[in-house]
């Protein structure tokens, strides 16, 4: 019974993490007035970037290194196409949705095309292990070592990392407050003296920081390669950040409800209970997005979104 | 005359501007990789440039044909996109709606009681209202529980893939190919004679349907008071409803008509004689999606979408010409992706040329 427990718990976090880190991410950007439906691109990015990454370096460097080389240029490659977003959005004061979408166009038949002119073939594949079987001493706590430190990449403690350092930035500094103002009321937070275009842009850039690392950190956990695309996530985390309502903790429960959905429905064969229920498979399939859009309509009718989301930022205006 | 001929012009000329730009930066893309690919000579990249260019045209009719047809879905995801966007809403689940009215399409056109025209008639009908019904869950829930249109669409896409999956396996399913049995030939859309001109080519009715309903959803948004309601409450939800407009019964409409564009879309692919089919994989329809640069394109202007669903075919075919050349075809979409992101700078085009204008005077 545990042990079915752990398995799916285990398993969940794999879902779940690129989720959690990837809606943060979209949350930076949002909470400072930038929409981010590029968040699949910049995905994309950097799951194609630190894939080529691994693919290309793993016979010379050890399992640690190549991830934490991977996470690097995964990192990398998100914050160059963030500015990309953000010189349209914040510069040129162009429309975010429109250049969100290029963005998502771009990444993936980027990648393909990149990865077809290295290597001819579309599919980034390695084969290197990135799994924990145990952490020392740690795996060794009753139900928690079973829960958090087994069967565990370190992709997991670094989506925790970023989560509590989200809410200490968000929260508890001075940059956080700004950022936060800015995507309120642009134009408030301009008269009392702060740089609006840099906070956006600044936020941007942690967004693709953040998005890269999550899309790495998807290829990992979830295959050993990389063909092309990110299989939506990107947008599933969108829905992740809105059910979230742009806060760090919500963010986190809606990740690990999507996450724990998803798992059952890789996993609802292991579950006594549900094969008992009989459903077909697709009723597994379907069940996390119906859930959402049933929770969606419940607690939506008082949901806010950050006021000046969109918005252009326009001095003069009033 | 002469002011309309320069008004038009103002206003074509930041989408030519975007799209010289990103074909620039699409040009800079094939000559550097080309260069830097020891598979690739000089030679493959003159022809390969070539090729794009000459787009739907490289096969001379059949290819044009092909366009045509390949147009067809795309313009109306596109229309049914643009016009949503007019009303304040994005719809970026029209590849929940399109897939939704494919079923449709496909199940009436086999099961339905009149074999032959009757059919296709009423397939093309049941499309459409599948794909309203299937939107106008997201404008419902907009409407009156405050979800926001972007994350229930979403949801609704995987929804509508995954119960169409269920449907086909339960209903019309060829077992062997894994994917829907063939629409009957008596049940499939009429070619008009298309294909003796466009010999090789699956162009048939589809086309106009798709032309009409663009210039239809053009006269409904332009020259309707009802059309001004639709927009107004995109515009400002508030004060249309100050001004007397149900706004919420407004989302609903609007986000119904753009669904039905959708399904017809859907239609239309599954019904063409060319026998397309459903296939049963977790992938979500890419038509849907590229609805969204269509429109996005056209500046969200239904008879621009004409032009804009033609024009990204062109690129698609010229990409696929490209491959004789070592190229992947991906380069097109790099080239789109370029376009559409220079699209978003078209305010700062306007400006642009409205500062040439005022300095020669």
């Amino acid at each position: 019974m545990m042990n079915i427990i752990y398995f799916n718990f285990q398993q969940m976090m794999y879902f779940t993490i690129p989720l959690l880190i990837v809606a943060l991410a979209g949350m930076y950007s949002e909470r400072s007035g930038v929409v981010n439906i590029a968040l699949d691109g910049k995905m994309v990015v950097g799951g194609f970037v630190g894939a080529m990454f691994v693919f290309l370096m793993k016979n010379t460097l050890s399992v640690p290194m190549l991830l934490l080389g991977g996470l690097f240029f995964a990192a990398l490659g998100g914050l160059l196409i963030s500015l990309v977003h953000a010189y349209a959005s914040i510069t040129m004061k162009a429309d975010q949705t429109i250049s969100g979408t290029a963005i998502n166009l771009f990444s993936v038949a980027f990648a393909i095309f990149a990865a077809r002119t290295i290597k001819v073939t579309q599919q980034v594949e390695f084969n290197t292990n990135f799994l924990i079987r145990e952490v020392p001493v740690l795996s060794k706590i009753p139900v928690i070592g079973d829960l958090f430190f087994k069967n565990t990449f370190f992709t997991t403690f670094l989506g925790f990392a970023i989560l509590i350092v989200s809410i200490f930035v968000l929260y508890k500094t001075k940059f956080g407050l700004r950022l936060r103002a800015c995507g309120e009321f642009p134009q408030a937070a301009d008269s009392v003296g702060i740089n609006v275009a840099k906070v956006r842009y600044i936020a941007v850039m942690i967004s693709g920081i953040l998005a890269g690392i999550g899309g790495f950190t998807f290829v990992v956990t979830t295959s050993n390669s990389f063909n092309g695309d990110v299989g939506g996530y990107g947008f599933l985390a969108i829905a992740v950040l809105i059910f979230g309502q742009w806060k760090p903790m919500r963010i986190l429960f809606a990740a690990i409800f999507f996450g724990l959905m998803k798992t059952l429905s890789n996993t609802y064969a292991t579950i006594p209970f549900l094969v008992s229920l009989q459903l077909p498979t697709i009723a597994y399939k379907i069940i996390p997005f119906l859930a959402t859009l049933v929770l969606l309509a419940m607690i939506s009718k008082n949901s806010v979104a950050p006021k000046a989301l969109g918005e252009i930022f326009d001095k003069g205006k009033r | 005359m002469k002011n309309k001929i320069t008004q038009l012009f103002k206003n074509v000329a930041p989408s030519l501007m975007s799209i010289g730009l990103g074909l620039l930066f699409g040009v800079v893309i094939i000559v550097v990789s080309g260069m830097f690919n020891e598979r690739q000579t000089y030679e493959d990249i003159w022809y390969g440039l070539n090729s794009l260019v000459l787009g739907m045209l490289n096969d001379g009719l059949p290819s044009l044909g092909t366009g045509l047809f390949r147009a067809t879905p795309i313009i109306l995801t596109g229309v049914s996109v643009a016009f949503a966007f007019r009303t304040g809403l994005f719809n970026i689940g029209a590849s929940g709606q399109f897939t939704v009215g494919g079923f449709a399409a496909i199940f009436v056109a086999i099961k339905g009681p009149f074999p032959g025209i009757g059919n296709w008639i009423l397939a093309v009908i049941s499309a459409m209202l599948a794909g309203a019904l299937w939107a106008a869950v997201v404008g419902l829930l907009k409407a009156y529980r405050n979800v926001n249109e972007v994350i229930s669409s979403i949801m609704m896409n995987y929804i509508g893939m995954y119960l169409v999956q269920y449907a086909v396996i339960n209903t019309v399913f060829d077992y062997v190919k894994n994917q829907t049995v063939p629409v009957p030939i008596v049940s499939t859309t009429p070619t008009l004679g298309l294909t003796s001109i466009f010999p090789n080519s699956s162009v048939d009715i589809g086309f106009f349907i798709a032309v009409i309903a663009a210039i239809i959803i053009h006269i409904l948004l332009n020259k309707t008071t009802f059309g001004f309601e639709l927009k107004a409450c995109g515009f400002n939800q508030h004060a249309s409803k100050y001004a007397g407009i149900n706004s919420k019964r407004n989302i609903v409409i609007s986000m119904m008509i753009a669904g039905a564009l959708a399904g017809l879309s859907g239609a239309l692919v599954y019904l063409s004689a060319s026998g397309n089919h459903i296939e049963i994989v977790d992938v979500l329809a890419t038509e849907g999606f590229t609805g969204i640069s269509v429109a996005l394109l056209a500046l969200s202007n239904p008879l621009g979408v004409i032009f804009s669903g033609l024009f990204i075919v062109h690129l698609q075919l010229g990409g696929f010409y490209m491959q004789a050349q070592k190229f992947a075809p991906q380069v097109v979409e790099i080239i789109l992706s370029a376009i559409i992101y220079f699209s978003a700078f078209i305010v700062f085009f306007k400006e642009f040329i409205n500062k040439k204008k005022g300095g020669k005077k």
